[in-house]
């Protein structure tokens, strides 16, 4: 079990036949990903890599039956490209693009708020089942499968922590990238719901950095609902305020969304913090043993 | 990007916001001129910086007369202004704004900013103007009002009345006062506005409702589609690396320390300043390299760290993702080359072809010292750096 994608999962790539899309394709094809199609507006009837090339999404689904969507499109074009998927009813899009327009992205959350569809990102590594199924931008190699679900909202510090796990033999569920963007299609609680009732997952790490409340929010929604033990790292405890740490969404400002508030709202629900982004493994290794859950998380040697 | 208040007030205007009238001077002379075109009974003198606090730094001064222009105008040009926004170092003035002084009854705040929570837009208000809306919002969180704006739609009248009575504007001015915050939405939406402050709003004898002071933000991502905003970049007002870090698309930030620090991606780039100072180092800067870093960049970066005098020795912390090792690997190896390194560098690759990155440093020839882990680089360099 896992959550959000599966070796089953049918997925379609817009933007496939761009340097970034076509790159990341192969990459996931070579995972085992099951890419059934790619969508680029004028190149429908065609083929690359053995892949049909659709002109429309909605004529992409209807021809394969494609159930999630991974987009790759340049920024001024992603609010489209995320609004096409959804409206051709793909039950979850995933969105690598960097770089989109916050005003682009409240268009794109009104748009889908009464849609099945879920999105993913923007501005993140994307979902990887481990063995099954990858969508997205991450090394496929350093993850295994098993029982440890993983949420970040940045990119190279979840292969951090995934790197971490494998080396220590501990296994991962599946591992959700929602993105460094203030307005993002998934939040931490949305992932950690899909966790909590995961029965393959046994335990939860939650990559969080400064700016915004998110993690806040998620700490009162643990306290309240999970079932599972969650540990948690949040980056940027020694970033000054006022000042943009990349990630659009990574800003101290009028005193809010500093590390240690994050920390302490954690902390106080239970939620065990790593010191260092290089312990988070270990971390989340000790709250298993607290917990009886390392012998069944132990899935590698 | 932020602008100057000028450019602000100036942008508002083309969209029907009130505001005082003014004219920019980068010379004393230009200011006199200014001064006795408007020809104002009060002229208000104000350094055009772009940070807050500059009227208890010195930086605003109210003129009654041409002299008092020209006293205050060759006072502020050229100072060196230290508020509790610029940092220690201070800004220097090289614009002034000139200003008619205006007959002011009250003031008020208004804001506009994204509220991550609803993902919307959100305009707030309050009547307690002038002091910094952080303050209200810790002591008298009462007194800020909201209006969630649904983005179909835009900002409606009826949100814009609702705000003008919760912060008592003056009935016979409720007009003026819609009018006001309509606009400023306007400028918000189509100028692809991060945050728009209006602080003070203030109500004159002669009955406006005017901006006193104008702070606009704007969406990075969105810079491409506003060309005209985009002009309006001060390159002064930055400082110099993180403009020459713009050119090659990556992100840098200068800090205090001298632990010059290059990085893949932001949250690592972050966590790798928490880590130094963790092992009780002090980081120079924060560098996000970006997912598609070449050989180029790699140098680029290297060259922009090593800028910096205070920087005595260079972690590299990869985790090669889309980033091949080998790519970063060769990256630094002809970056140590062409500027010719002479300070310890500790370099932590992981990821995609890694062994192939290692080798590439080994065989190099070059004075690198290896680390396994982020955390045994962190110590490393430090204690390279401490020696």
């Amino acid at each position: 079990m896992s959550i959000l994608i599966n070796e089953n999962t049918k997925v379609i790539v817009q933007g496939i036949t761009g340097a970034t899309g076509l790159f990341h394709t192969k990459q996931a094809m070579q995972y085992g990903t099951n890419i059934v199609g790619g969508v680029t507006p004028g190149k429908g009837g065609t083929e690359i890599e053995g892949i049909p090339v659709f002109d429309t999404v909605s004529e992409a689904v209807a021809k394969t039956g494609a159930e999630a969507s991974v987009i790759y499109v340049p920024p001024p074009f992603a609010a489209d490209a995320i609004m096409e998927a959804t409206d051709a009813g793909v039950d979850v899009v995933i969105t690598i693009t960097e770089g989109i327009p916050v005003t682009d992205m409240i268009k794109v959350k009104r748009f889908m708020e009464d849609k099945k569809t879920r999105l993913i990102g923007p501005n993140c590594p994307g979902v990887i089942t481990p063995d099954e199924c990858k969508i997205g931008i991450m090394p496929g190699y350093i993850h295994q499968k098993g029982h440890v679900g993983v949420v970040s909202r940045s990119g190279t510090l979840t292969y951090e922590a995934v790197h971490q796990l494998s080396t220590a033999g501990v296994g991962q569920s599946t591992a959700v990238g929602i993105g460094g963007d203030p307005v993002n299609g998934t939040d931490f609680i949305d992932v950690l719901n899909l966790f909590n009732e995961d029965p393959d997952t046994k335990a939860v790490i939650m990559i969080g950095e400064i700016g915004g409340t998110a993690e806040e929010e998620a700490a009162a929604w643990i306290k309240k609902h999970m079932t599972k033990p969650v540990v948690g790292f949040i980056g940027g405890r020694t970033a000054p305020p006022g000042k943009r740490m990349g990630h659009a969404g990574a800003i101290i400002s009028g005193g809010k969304g500093t590390a240690d508030e994050k920390i302490k709202t954690l902390n106080d629900a239970g939620v065990q913090v790593a010191e260092t982004p290089a312990v988070m493994g270990e971390t989340l290794i000790n709250v298993l043993k607290e917990n009886n859950l390392y012998e069944t998380c132990l899935t590698h040697k | 990007m932020n602008i100057h208040e000028y450019q602000g007030k100036e942008l508002l205007r083309e969209y029907g916001v009130a505001v005082p009238n003014g004219q920019v001077a980068y010379s004393v002379e230009e200011a006199v001129e200014a001064a006795q075109s408007l020809g104002s009974n009060v002229t208000v003198v104000k350094a055009q910086i772009h940070a807050g606090g500059r009227g208890k730094a010195g930086g605003v001064k109210l003129a009654k007369t041409i002299d008092d222009v020209r006293t205050y105008a060759d006072e502020i040009l050229g100072k060196t202004l230290v508020t509790h926004q610029t940092g220690p170092e201070g800004k220097e003035v090289k614009r002034l704004w000139i200003e008619e002084g205006s007959d002011i009854l009250n003031e008020y705040y208004v804001g506009i900013v994204v509220d991550r929570a609803t993902s919307r837009i959100t305009m707030m208000a309050s009547e307690e103007g002038g002091t910094e809306i952080e303050e209200v919002a810790e002591k008298t969180p009462e007194k800020i009002f909201r209006e969630v704006v649904d983005p179909v739609t835009g900002l409606m009248p009826y949100q814009a009345r609702r705000l003008a009575f919760n912060i008592n504007i003056p009935k016979e001015l409720l007009k003026e006062a819609v009018k006001f915050m309509m606009g400023l939405y306007k400028v918000f939406e189509e100028k692809d506005c991060s945050i728009v402050e209006i602080n003070p709003l203030v109500t004159t004898g002669d009955g406006k409702v005017m901006a006193l002071d104008a702070k606009l933000n704007f969406d990075d991502n969105a810079l491409y589609r506003q060309k005209d905003v985009y002009a309006l970049r001060d390159l002064d007002e930055e400082d110099p690396k993180e403009i020459e870090a713009s050119k090659y698309d990556l992100s840098y930030i200068s800090l205090d320390g001298n632990i010059g620090c290059m990085v893949n991606g932001a949250g690592l780039a972050m966590s790798t300043m928490d880590i130094i100072k963790h092992y009780h180092g002090d980081p120079a800067n924060f560098l996000d390299v970006g997912g598609g870093a070449d050989a180029e960049k790699v140098t680029a970066a290297f060259k922009i760290i090593l800028e910096d005098d205070h920087v005595e020795g260079i972690y590299v912390n990869i985790f090669g993702g889309i980033m091949k090792c080998d790519v970063i690997a060769e990256g630094v190896v002809a970056a140590t080359k062409e500027v010719g390194l002479e300070i310890p560098l500790v370099v932590r690759l992981e990821g995609t072809n890694v062994e192939l990155g290692k080798k590439i440093l080994e065989e190099s020839g070059l004075n690198i010292t290896a680390a396994d882990s982020m955390a045994d680089g962190a110590q490393k360099i430090v204690s390279l750096v401490q020696a």
